[in-house]
């Protein structure tokens, strides 16, 4: 039962606009849905000859839901319930099926005793004793159904050898199970069902307590020492899955790192850091640059290829006839320039017109040398300075002297980043220089002004055959919906 | 035996992991790994995370002194992008389990995908063809990851190894081409800078770059208190970031071998991790049910990208060509998609029976694949 002081923390945190809920909270909830004040009425309804016990409506847990966690939309408030009731902490009481309904469905709480955080991975003999005590019981509402009927039929197969013993223990159940009250009885029966809902699903529907075998050894319950649901002590071993292995705990929290983490600190206390205002405006002003780009926000041309089976995009891309929109991408930056072939291509021709087409040669020798297994590089990197920086360089590129200095000491000991500082120092240059140079030139300007207005008998069919391509292809790809500019 | 549960239950004890207390008094506090310490040892250790303590403090102090401003304040003129309703444009089929892992070729059609079936399946997204369909020696695997020349693949997982396979072997036929041990721990994520290095993460709380060639490890990142479990290459391979199960994102700088940042803030594991676009900012996905957006060059978060509603963890992240948009898969079996500049949710994508392991968007922006624990693979756009 939750206490005031729950409610209190609860309520404080929505105060404090930290709506967000955490997985692990979902108990909380749990406890203050059922609390006698702050929760939904659980009651008992009559039905024909008998009495329902303890239960609420869906509706009740969707609207308490909305109320409580500030949630507008029911369908946000049903998927929420649903979550929590897919781990079995309330189940309809006439359905298998854990999923929440908006509407005069009954549902029940689960018993804690049953709840996930208890870490319960039973056995498949506690589930034979399940289902042998159900057949024990001359009930209807305790009837199995089809698929645990099936079930029965196969855990009987498995376990031919200890059967006596799994039926001696189910007439055991039976028997602890009769002395119980009946209205008691109805309601740790529909509790049992519906943990065997969670562990043993309904087919086609998900177990919900499959873990993420990479977090499985931080569990509470870490060495995975199985508890039986009825009381049993595990005999023997069964083949284990790597969730109950015992591997590897790195050590944590040692002095060493502590100290390391000092270190560490200490050199990040004064670092260079910029303003968020003038990150913010880089980061807006990235996206806008690039939003005619994005296919999730703008539609793209050509068509998409997903719904037209048309390749037809990366034909285009593939070839050397770049489209405009494609070629005003260069502009952006050097690194989108150089990221393009055929972008990189117009580059050198305009370097090399105007004799300054080492530098970009070097920096993609570089680039190529970073690439190659170990045992190149060295040569590689011979080869590089013998062409680019050695007196009487076929392709001497201009470095500074200090870099120079730096990138001769390392090629005593060649390696990938023998011309780290060298590399950086000609992109600079290219940067600043020739690339904004190149942006103005007529190499560029004119291609870009070219692809602008398609006017050759050539030029007017391509087009002509993107959009017939297009339209007739891509009316349901059509994004129409991608850029709403909303009032 | 004794020993060793006495020390785990106080690891478990002190971590604190579930109820979020961990990080909630603003510090993130280190568990004692005791054994036998003495009295004296405690107290040296107790001075020695006071100050660590009180670093953490002049640090935020520092940073608080650069908010000048928020992104949202900052986006706030900016054009909504309204709702983004991407459709299943194909699905993936042939996995027999869970699908734990995908990754995008440079080419824009290739993809590759990790299931729990033990098999490694590069298809072609356009025809839905297998174009590979790789066995694998260990079938617990937990990342794949395509080489940016296309020929190379990678997988690896709880054999604590990273296994590089040669998709373009003269006889045609897929091999094993290297196994990288040395972990002593799962794999949980692995990229390629070449195909000569790559780098990979693992639940030993370590991040290594190998050279593929000699199947040896070059330089080992160590630095986290938790399982690494997620990392990501910057766009001009200098540097790569993970995120682990410390709560904390890191940056290393490959060259120098060393931790250049670190970010906190999140409640619990990070279990996704990205770079934006431009390469100057970091996105992470946590069990916490957010996202975060922290820049490098302001050294801090920018946004946190939560609702009320969404309660589970995110498994998995991409964002979006420009950047403006955040695809973010998570344990619901949805992906909510997020404008990354006003922190609104902006889409959802609902199609998975099962909750959606993995995403990522392909290179040219045009598409984005989602693969799940159903065991299928879906392309939206």
């Amino acid at each position: 039962m939750a206490d005031s002081q729950d409610v209190f923390i609860f309520n404080k945190k929505e105060e404090q606009g930290d709506s967000r809920l955490m997985a692990s909270e979902i108990e909380d909830i749990v406890t203050l849905i059922q609390d006698e004040e702050e929760g939904v009425p659980i009651r008992t309804v009559k039905s024909f000859m008998t009495k329902i016990p303890s239960v609420v409506t869906g509706t009740d847990i969707v609207q308490w839901l909305m109320k409580n966690l500030a949630i507008e939309d029911p369908a946000e408030a049903m998927h929420i319930g649903s979550l929590i009731a897919a781990q079995g902490y309330f189940f309809p009481i006439s359905d298998h099926v854990l999923s929440l309904k908006d509407d005069g469905t009954f549902y029940r709480f689960q018993a804690p005793y049953f709840w996930p955080s208890n870490c319960w991975e039973p056995e498949n003999t506690d589930y034979a004793i399940y289902l042998c005590k159900r057949t024990m019981q001359n009930k209807t509402r305790l009837e199995l159904a089809d698929y645990e009927a099936e079930n029965l039929a196969r855990l009987q197969r498995a376990f031919a050898r200890k059967w006596e013993f799994i039926y001696m223990q189910a007439e055991a159940q039976v028997k602890i199970d009769r002395k119980k009250d009946k209205t008691e009885r109805k309601i740790l029966d529909s509790q049992e069902r519906a943990f065997w809902d969670v562990h043993r699903p309904v087919p086609g529907c998900v177990n919900t307590t499959e873990m993420d075998i990479r977090k499985c050894r931080r569990m509470k319950n870490p060495h995975r020492v199985k508890k039986s649901v009825y009381g049993l002590v595990e005999e023997g071993t069964q083949s284990q899955s790597p969730i109950h292995t015992p591997s590897h705990h790195c050590r944590k929290g040692t002095k060493e790192d502590v100290e390391k983490e000092i270190l560490f600190l200490n050199t990040q206390i004064d670092r260079h850091r910029m303003k968020m205002s003038k990150v913010a405006e880089s980061l807006i002003s990235y996206t806008d640059q690039y939003m005619d780009y994005d296919q999730f926000v703008t539609a793209q041309e050509p068509a998409n290829p997903w719904t037209s089976d048309d390749p037809f995009l990366w034909e285009l891309e593939a070839s050397k006839e770049p489209s405009q929109q494609r070629m005003k991408k260069w502009g952006f930056s050097l690194e989108e320039a150089l990221k393009d072939p055929a972008g990189q291509e117009l580059f050198l021709k305009f370097l090399e017109s105007e004799f300054s087409s080492e530098n970009l040669r070097f920096w993609l020798a570089v680039q190529d040398m970073k690439r190659r297994p170990q045992q190149d590089v060295a040569q590689r990197a011979e080869d590089i300075w013998a062409e680019f920086l050695a007196e009487g360089a076929p392709s001497s590129i201009n470095l500074d002297s200090h870099s120079y200095e730096r990138t001769s000491q390392n090629l005593k000991d060649p390696g990938r980043y023998s011309y780290e500082d060298a590399q950086d120092h000609i992109y600079k240059l290219m940067k600043s220089d020739s690339y904004t140079r190149f942006l103005r030139s007529n190499v560029y300007q004119d291609l870009l002004m070219a692809k602008k207005k398609p006017e050759t008998e050539q030029g007017r069919r391509t087009s002509l055959e993107k959009f017939t391509r297009s339209v007739g292809k891509s009316l349901t790809g059509k994004r129409l919906t991608g850029l709403m500019q909303s009032s | 035996m004794l020993l060793c549960l006495h020390i785990w239950f106080l690891e478990v004890v002190s971590n604190c992991s579930d109820d979020g207390s961990h990080a909630k008094d603003h510090h993130l506090s280190l568990p004692v790994s005791t054994g036998d310490l003495t009295t004296s040892a405690m107290g040296e250790m107790e001075e020695l995370r006071k100050e660590m303590e009180n670093l953490k403090d002049q640090i935020t102090a520092a940073r608080k002194t650069f908010q000048d401003s928020t992104l949202q304040e900052a986006a706030a003129g900016v054009t909504v992008v309204g709702r983004v309703q991407l459709k299943t444009r194909k699905t993936l089929r042939g996995h027999l389990a869970k699908i734990y892992a995908m990754h995008w070729g440079t080419d824009s059609t290739l993809c590759v995908s990790a299931s729990q079936d033990g098999k490694l399946i590069v298809w072609d997204t356009i025809t839905t063809n297998k174009v590979n369909a790789i066995p694998l020696k260990s079938s617990w695997v937990m990342t794949c990851a395509y080489a940016p020349s296309g020929n190379l693949v990678a997988c690896g997982g709880l054999d604590n190894m990273c296994s590089i396979y040669n998709l373009k072997g003269k006889d045609g036929n897929v091999k094993v081409m290297r196994e990288l041990a040395a972990h002593t721990g799962y794999l949980s994520c692995c990229r390629f800078l070449s195909d000569t290095e790559i780098i990979t993460s693992s639940g030993d709380c370590t991040c290594v770059l190998w050279d593929i060639e000699t199947g040896t490890q070059k330089t080992v990142f160590a630095g986290h208190q938790g399982d690494a479990m997620s990392l990501g290459v910057s766009p001009d391979f200098k540097f790569f970031i993970s995120g682990a199960c410390d709560f904390t994102a890191k940056l290393w700088d490959i060259r120098e071998a060393e931790c250049r940042q670190t970010f906190g803030g999140h409640e619990s594991d990070i279990n996704a991790i990205g770079f934006f676009p431009n390469g100057n900012a970091v996105i992470t996905g946590s069990d916490d049910a957010t996202c975060k957006l922290y820049d490098l060059r302001a050294d801090q978060e920018l946004l946190t990208y939560q609702d009320a509603s969404i309660m589970c963890g995110v498994t998995s992240l991409a964002p979006s060509k420009s950047g403006r948009l955040l695809l973010a898969g998570h344990d619901d079996f949805n992906v909510n998609i997020w404008d990354m500049l006003k922190a609104e949710r902006v889409g959802v994508l609902a199609g998975h029976d099962n909750r959606v392991s993995c995403i990522g968007v392909s290179s040219d922006g045009m598409a984005c694949c989602t693969g799940s624990w159903d065991s299928f693979l879906k392309i939206w756009n």
